[in-house]
């Protein structure tokens, strides 16, 4: 078109024109060279992997890595609670998000503002990790299941996030819906969810993201509970307990030596491809979704 | 509701407005209640274990108890050299992803902007982002495999073109640790943080590029004289919101991407309350440290918004 034209006619445009091409080149490959080398190195033969120059193909092709981990115990406990956590945690957190934001949307409700700062405090201050350690402790919830889902069923973000998406919604239906005598838990159930379903994938993304990711409090709570286990922090005790062999340090304890016999490089990586895929199965699908979700929190917060 | 002084009964009236509405909207209060029960719970009881510092704190006793020491921990705190350590190391790693996460970010979203085919474009931002999904867990892992000394891609790389001779042991060298982890930041999320640029600039109407062109100015120049301005309150927001949370930059990369041989370069204040107040059971110790950190935070959350207020005349809070 005539775009082209143009640019054909100044030499700078051109040389710019090549120099943005480069950068960007650079950066999809710097981002996406890691992902296909990790799942290079899972597919490889490994003992022919410590021989190193594995890029993005496989020397000697084998499912061996795989196999080999499913045979963890560990790895089918971590699957299963980490699995649990994420719908039961994502479904916590879609019925808190939408029914606040709904209650907050209501402009003649009575407590809106002071629930509405109540809320927002939440994002400003927190206890800090040693109190609400304690508080855990205290309500028996350590060593238990909950612990992963129960603290973030309220997310004060999301909520927010949610309520400029229904505020911006046609208050008509809502009105219809009244005259034909439905209150309001109805007018929320039959017409503020169904509509809301483009706000509602992206929370639900954030949340099951968020569930999936998440390996600290597993190590801080039920580090010591292999039944309550998640694949996240699995991986991260593969990954720590050699990472110190891997940079050449000799001087590492002989129990590291030890895994770095037995979790070889393409196990490792083996593991993080498990752990990864189901991230990369559901995120090109909901993209249209969050990438609207995330410019309408940002322009309102 | 008025400003005008009721009467008795008008008052009556409109308590018993008060309480009837409250009827009506029972629906909306059965809604409401039982989550701000579990904020209450889970976000604003935790405030109350603050008063831990200021005691030596013993587990089982009960709160009437404990033996209040005042501000001794605060002070113990101060005090300790690790502490300053570790405060520096928040700072640095602070203020180092503050600027790289902030500019990086920019100059991705105006390039990416540049790209004229549309499917290159959207291929390009797809997978950008992609790192923003995947845990630090496995970020710290590629990263660790991806600067290892033994077929390392980035030592391949620097090996190949002759930049050096030997291999860096990158995650061994204290000196390096916070490059790495700024730089492990900047490669999870640049594509994420992109996004709000990219829409802004989306909202810079064309007429301002034709005009442009029609006055013969190079797509540099474009580039510099109408993208960036246009985009400039977007940078603004964005900038203060990022000082406001400068000081909670959390502890996973740290605690993922550290080891022994960098600790004197890793250990930031979270991680320093994790060890010496939970790990050893040193409850108050610890609480001082997270107050101390939710202070710092809070104040410059307000001195940025202040900032914020002065320059745009809003608030974001």
């Amino acid at each position: 078109m005539d775009i082209s034209k143009r640019s054909s006619l100044s030499l700078p445009d051109r040389l710019f024109d090549i120099a943005v091409y480069v950068v960007i080149a650079l950066v999809a490959i710097c981002t996406l060279y890691p992902f296909l080398n990790v799942l290079a190195i899972s597919l490889n033969d490994s003992i022919d992997t410590v021989k190193g120059g594995i890029t993005v193909f496989p020397r000697q092709f084998t499912f061996d890595n795989y196999s080999l981990i499913f045979s963890f115990d560990g790895l089918l406990t971590g699957l299963k609670i980490s699995i649990l956590r994420t719908l039961v945690g994502t479904l916590l957190g879609l019925i808190s998000a939408s029914m606040l934001a709904y209650v907050l949307s209501r402009t003649d409700f009575q407590a809106r503002k002071f629930l509405s700062t109540y809320l927002a405090l939440t994002m400003y201050v927190s206890g800090g990790l040693i109190p609400f350690y304690i508080l855990m402790r205290d309500m028996h919830l350590i060593g238990t299941f909950a612990i992963y889902v129960l603290p973030g069923v309220v997310s004060a973000f999301n909520v927010f996030v949610m309520r400029s998406f229904i505020d911006g919604l046609p208050g008509a239906l809502q009105e219809s819906a009244k005259i034909d005598g439905a209150n309001d838990f109805m007018i929320y159930w039959r017409i503020i969810l169904p509509l809301t379903t483009p706000a509602l994938a992206t929370i639900a993304l954030f949340l099951a993201v968020g569930q999936w990711n998440s390996w600290f409090d597993t190590y801080l709570y039920n580090g010591s509970k292999p039944n309550l286990t998640t694949l996240q922090f699995e991986l991260m005790k593969v990954l720590q307990s050699t990472q110190i062999g891997s940079d050449g340090n000799v001087n590492g304890q002989n129990m590291n030596q030890l895994m770095n016999r037995i979790s070889p490089e393409s196990v490792k990586m083996a593991i993080t491809i498990i752990v990864t895929v189901p991230i990369l199965v559901v995120y090109p699908f909901l993209q249209r979704y969050f990438v609207s979700g995330m410019t309408l929190g940002a322009v309102k917060s | 509701m008025s400003d005008l002084p009721l009467q008795n009964s008008q008052r009556s009236i409109a308590r018993r407005g008060f309480w009837q509405r409250m009827l009506q909207q029972r629906y909306l209060y059965f809604m409401a209640i039982p989550f701000a029960i579990w904020v209450f719970l889970f976000s604003y009881l935790p405030l109350w274990g603050w008063t831990m510092a200021f005691q030596k704190f013993r587990v089982g006793q009960s709160f009437f108890d404990q033996k209040w020491v005042g501000f001794d921990n605060f002070r113990m705190l101060f005090q300790d050299d690790q502490f300053i350590n570790a405060m520096r190391n928040t700072l640095a790693m602070s203020l180092m992803g503050l600027i790289a996460g902030f500019t990086v970010p920019i100059i991705f979203a105006v390039l990416l902007n540049e790209v004229r085919i549309s499917f290159l474009k959207r291929f390009v931002q797809t997978v950008s982002y992609l790192p923003h999904f995947v845990s630090w867990v496995v970020v710290a892992g590629i990263i660790t495999k991806m600067l290892s000394t033994d077929n390392g891609v980035v030592n391949q790389l620097l090996m190949n073109l002759h930049l050096i001779n030997e291999p860096i042991a990158f995650m061994a060298k204290e000196n390096l640790f916070w490059y790495v982890v700024t730089s492990a930041d900047v490669w999870k999320e640049t594509g994420w943080n992109a996004i709000i640029y990219l829409a802004a600039i989306s909202g810079i109407g064309p007429e301002l590029y034709e005009a442009a062109r029609v006055d013969g100015a190079s797509r540099l120049k474009q580039m510099w004289h109408i993208t960036l301005p246009g985009i400039r309150s977007t940078i603004i927001i964005l900038l203060i919101m990022s000082i406001g949370h400068l000081i909670s930059i959390g502890f996973e990369k740290q605690f993922l991407l550290g080891n022994n041989l960098v600790k004197d370069k890793s250990e930031v204040l979270d991680l320093y309350a994790l060890k010496y107040g939970l790990g050893m059971g040193r409850y108050s110790f610890g609480t001082a440290i997270n107050i101390f950190n939710s202070v710092v935070s809070l104040i410059l959350l307000f001195v940025a918004n202040g900032i914020f207020k002065r320059v745009t005349k809003e608030s974001i809070m």
